[in-house]
């Protein structure tokens, strides 16, 4: 087990501890990397503990920080920094100190044995992902850290080389912690997802939990729910009625008072002149309209921006086009009620 | 008028360039020129021209080797740590390159001399060889230093951080990763040196003597020479001119390298 705790200016964690694949997600700037670097011994919290099986890596009330080359942490860091005068097996060799055997079996188990002769620059963005991680794995490391380790990838292969890389992860079977900004990345890593928002922990749960029952509008946001502010009390048949900020009122089967974030999944929310009695229907502007192959993610303005996602079948049918009205309807079933923390209005 | 004078500029522009052209090449290629190339040859011959041909390159080598030695660690701290006064030290490292080169001799003597700050503990220096080295130390230092913390400082940080993780302290990295990834800039910094090694005059004349297969380099035979026998400073030259086109060359193939 690695268990980190630190605090410094930037980052304020307490006991976060990883057994399986955790995957650190949050926005730029929310201390994602710095933590990596701090459990790493590549950066040092003003106070903190840093404990990997028995062996305590750091722990400044003692006194105890552990340089880098001591903390048996296989790195991966984002631009790979893989070293540009050695080939792919000689960056692998280098970490397997001299193993000439091992190299080359890392790099057949991650499917690059045949890029072996190649210096970095020959490599393509996914092949050197693979290399970097063969070299994190060839120290026989205690942990596992990957700082975006997808990052510098090709969108359209970043889906295959996550689930691979998770896969590879998960079979070395030591704690490993994968830094992702995007919510998306992070559920395809990792069965557990930590969100980190301005360096503390704002909620940490499988990726189901979290989007389906965020701690906070921040986490809400970040998960990809549409978020809509407004003030909510109790209405009629037992649900909760929230007044929405510039107009228009939703209903909810969660219960809240007073300032509320209000949270849908665009899938959630459907669109045209429907008739029927869902609870919630906000009358809205289209804005703008991007087709995804077969589904269409539709930008409306009901004032409040949101967002749905319907299939491009029903986007054709409806004629959507920016400028144009329709009707955004959902369930009060789907709808999220999150109490606004003081910290963001 | 508007037609003339768009030409006119293209025309001042090659003129200028011939210009400086002509003044630089002209020196060099009149070495070549001014003397047969078997006088040139049989002057080299007689009167200990290859002794200081032969100590100039022997104590620049031992010079840059020193220089290499002690300041590749040290401009590696300069490159990748950051500390009070850091500016102050890279501007007194750089000092000796504005110096000049007399100045640079009355402080060697002021602080190495018999009489010097140091004369006491130190070997003597003044006319011998090893005074020759320390001078030539001197002035080649900064060269190298400046040159190779420059190049230690375009290493990308992520690739010395990635060596620590590896398992490999600071002095492991040090040699495997950051000397091999900055080796053309390094090798600028050491052909420069050697340049200004090989060119030095002012410093060695008076700290270390002019004195006959002792003390005295190549550029000092030249001196001692060009009164009483030219043909034999031109053969010198022409010997100098040759490395020092090599050692430019050097330093042009590492440049190239260093675009990789």
């Amino acid at each position: 087990m690695l268990a980190i705790s630190a605090s410094s200016p930037l980052v304020e964690v307490a006991d976060l501890e990883v057994n399986g694949v955790l995957a650190l997600a949050g926005p730029s700037g929310s201390g994602k990397t710095t933590l990596l670097r701090m459990a790493a011994g590549l950066a040092r919290p003003e106070r903190g503990r840093v404990t990997c099986g028995g062996e305590t890596w750091l722990d400044t009330e003692r006194g105890i920080d552990a340089p880098p080359e001591r903390r048996r942490c296989g790195f991966v860091f984002q631009d790979h920094a893989l070293f540009p005068h050695m080939t792919a097996l000689g960056n692998v060799r280098y970490g397997a100190r001299g193993h000439e055997r091992r190299a080359l079996g890392l790099l057949e188990r991650l499917g690059v044995a045949h890029r072996a002769a190649a210096r970095p620059r020959e490599l393509s963005g996914g092949e050197r992902q693979r290399v970097a991680l063969a070299r994190a794995l060839a120290t026989g490391p205690a942990a596992l850290l990957l700082d975006e380790p997808l990052a510098a990838l090709d969108p359209r292969t970043r889906a295959g080389a996550g689930r691979e890389l998770a896969d590879v992860v998960a079979a070395t079977g030591v704690p490993a912690i994968v830094v992702t900004h995007d919510f998306t990345e992070a559920s395809l890593l990792a069965d557990e997802v930590a969100v980190l928002d301005a360096g503390r922990i704002a909620q940490r749960g499988t990726p189901s939990q979290l989007a389906s029952s965020p701690a906070s509008g921040f986490v809400a946001d970040f998960t990809g729910a549409v978020v809509l502010t407004g003030t909510a009390r109790h209405g009629a048949s037992g649900l909760t009625r929230v007044e929405l900020d510039g107009g228009g009122s939703v209903e909810s089967t969660d219960a809240a008072e007073g300032r509320v974030a209000v949270s849908i999944h665009p899938w959630d929310i459907a669109l045209g002149p429907l008739a029927g009695s869902a609870h919630n229907r906000l009358h809205a502007r289209v804005t703008t309209v991007t087709r995804l192959g077969n589904r269409t993610r539709v930008g409306l303005a009901a004032p409040q921006p949101l967002t749905a996602e319907i299939t491009t079948e029903s986007a054709e049918r409806l004629a959507l086009r920016p400028g144009g009205e329709v009707d955004a309807v959902w369930k009060a079933a789907a709808t999220r009620l999150l109490a606004l923390g003081s910290a963001r209005p | 008028m508007t037609r003339a004078a768009g030409r006119a500029f293209p025309i001042a522009l090659g003129v200028a360039l011939a210009a400086v052209l002509t003044f630089l090449t002209l020196p060099v290629v009149a070495i070549f020129t001014e003397a047969s190339p078997g006088d040139l040859l049989s002057s080299l011959g007689h009167d200990g021209a290859l002794d200081a041909l032969r100590l100039s390159l022997e104590t620049s080598a031992i010079a840059v080797g020193l220089v290499v030695a002690i300041g590749t660690p040290a401009a590696y701290v300069l490159a990748t740590r950051n500390f009070r006064g850091k500016a102050l030290v890279t501007t007194l490292v750089e000092l000796p390159l504005v110096l000049p080169p007399a100045v640079a001799g009355i402080g060697l003597l002021a602080a190495l001399g018999p009489k010097g700050l140091l004369g006491g503990p130190a070997p003597p220096l003044v006319l011998e060889t090893a005074g020759v080295v320390v001078a030539l130390a001197f002035v080649s230092a900064p060269f190298y230093v400046r040159q190779a913390q420059a190049a230690f400082e375009s290493v990308d940080p992520s690739l010395l951080e990635a060596s620590r993780t590896l398992g490999y302290g600071e002095a492991a990295t040090l040699a495997r990763v950051a000397v091999p990834v900055a080796r053309p800039g390094l090798a600028a910094g050491l052909a420069l040196a050697l340049g200004r090694a090989l060119g030095e005059f002012g410093a060695t004349l008076m700290f270390a003597g002019s004195v006959r297969g002792v003390t005295q380099t190549a550029p000092l035979a030249i001196y001692e020479r060009f009164g009483t026998d030219f043909t034999a400073a031109l053969a010198l030259s022409a010997v100098l001119v040759a490395v020092s086109l090599a050692l430019l060359l050097t330093v042009k193939l590492a440049d190239a390298g260093d675009l990789r």
